[in-house]
């Protein structure tokens, strides 16, 4: 069995539960997803499928990476390799949809956060930042750094502005709360990253559930 | 983004009356005891209506023995059975929180008219 599936967020909305209760979900349009190659412990020492989603303007695809997706038939937007039990089930050119998932399991969902660019310890790290009247003359800078002569530097990991988002995240364990295959949707419980229309993996969990 | 309104339209009850501030209405709200389920009417007038597809909420206030009382349904909750207009009221703004202030015969709305 495939073990994941590469999808698209298409935003937030909320469901009710019969006793009136409201659920936060996130929907994702998953699959179909394609094999673009498949890896066996004989020729590449350890079993996985690559896949690939979507479609992008083929004149900003690599050659290399077009011949590479010719195979399988497409010109993707994002290729992910999931882990899988059995690889000579699959061929090149397979289409994956969601039936591997069914309602009430859990998956991890990986994405790209929402870009911040660089951004001040308050926006980044949640300080509270200083007094804005008061002869006060800074607001939101991060203010004393360390101490003095001992220990004489800045410790390690000290929290500094700098890039914040734009980065790989992986939400773990959410619950599937519906799927609805003829429209390749899933709905998920919480949050996932990204931006809307932001490409994500959502992968069956590692270790044993 | 389609698929995502699309699956918003489906969860929305489209079966409630058409009703706005002003108006007294009737709600009709399930209530489940242990194992039994009934139902108990909330009557009071609409305060306010807050938009958003299937987030959108709908206040409703009372006056109980003396004490104001307000409470906000999701318009598209199963809990509520069916909403009852009992009169249509003619107010000039959409949200008429300033009722709050006022009590007795000041509190009273002036009904709408139709032609």
């Amino acid at each position: 069995m495939c073990k994941g599936l590469i999808g698209r967020k298409l935003g937030m909305t909320s469901l009710f539960e019969p006793n009136g209760g409201s659920v936060p979900v996130t929907v994702v349009e998953l699959g179909p997803c394609v094999v673009t190659q498949v890896k066996t412990k004989a020729t590449d020492g350890y079993d996985a499928l690559q896949l690939g989603f979507g479609t992008k303007k083929i004149r900003r695809l690599s050659k290399p990476l077009l011949g590479h997706m010719r195979a399988a038939g497409g010109n993707f937007a994002m290729l992910r390799e999931v882990s899988v039990d059995d690889p000579t089930a699959y061929t090149v050119g397979q289409t994956i949809g969601t039936d591997i998932f069914k309602v009430g399991d859990r998956v991890d969902v990986i994405g790209t956060t929402k870009g911040r660019g660089f951004a001040g310890v308050i926006k980044r790290h949640g300080f509270s930042g200083n007094r804005a009247t008061h002869g006060v003359k800074m607001h939101r800078v991060p203010g004393s750094v360390g101490n003095a002569t001992y220990p004489g530097r800045v410790v390690k990991g000290k929290k500094f502005p700098g890039q914040y988002g734009n980065q790989r995240q992986t939400m773990k364990h959410l619950q599937i709360v519906d799927i609805r295959p003829e429209q390749n949707l899933v709905l998920l419980r919480g949050a996932v990253p990204g931006h809307r229309m932001g490409l994500v993996l959502v992968n069956r969990p590692q270790g044993v559930r | 983004m389609e698929k995502l309104k699309q699956l918003e339209k489906e969860m929305m009850r489209l079966d409630l009356p058409e009703f706005a501030p002003g108006d007294t209405v009737k709600v009709h709200v399930k209530i489940k005891e242990g194992e039994k389920e009934r139902i108990q009417v909330y009557q009071g007038v609409v305060i306010s209506k807050r938009r958003g597809t299937v987030n959108a909420t709908f206040t409703v206030r009372k006056v109980s023995y003396g004490v104001g009382v307000e409470r906000i349904f999701p318009t598209h909750s199963p809990i509520i059975e069916k909403v009852e207009v009992v009169t249509r009221g003619r107010v000039r703004r959409a949200k008429i929180y300033y009722l709050r202030k006022l009590r007795g015969k000041a509190a009273r709305i002036r009904e709408r008219r139709f032609n």
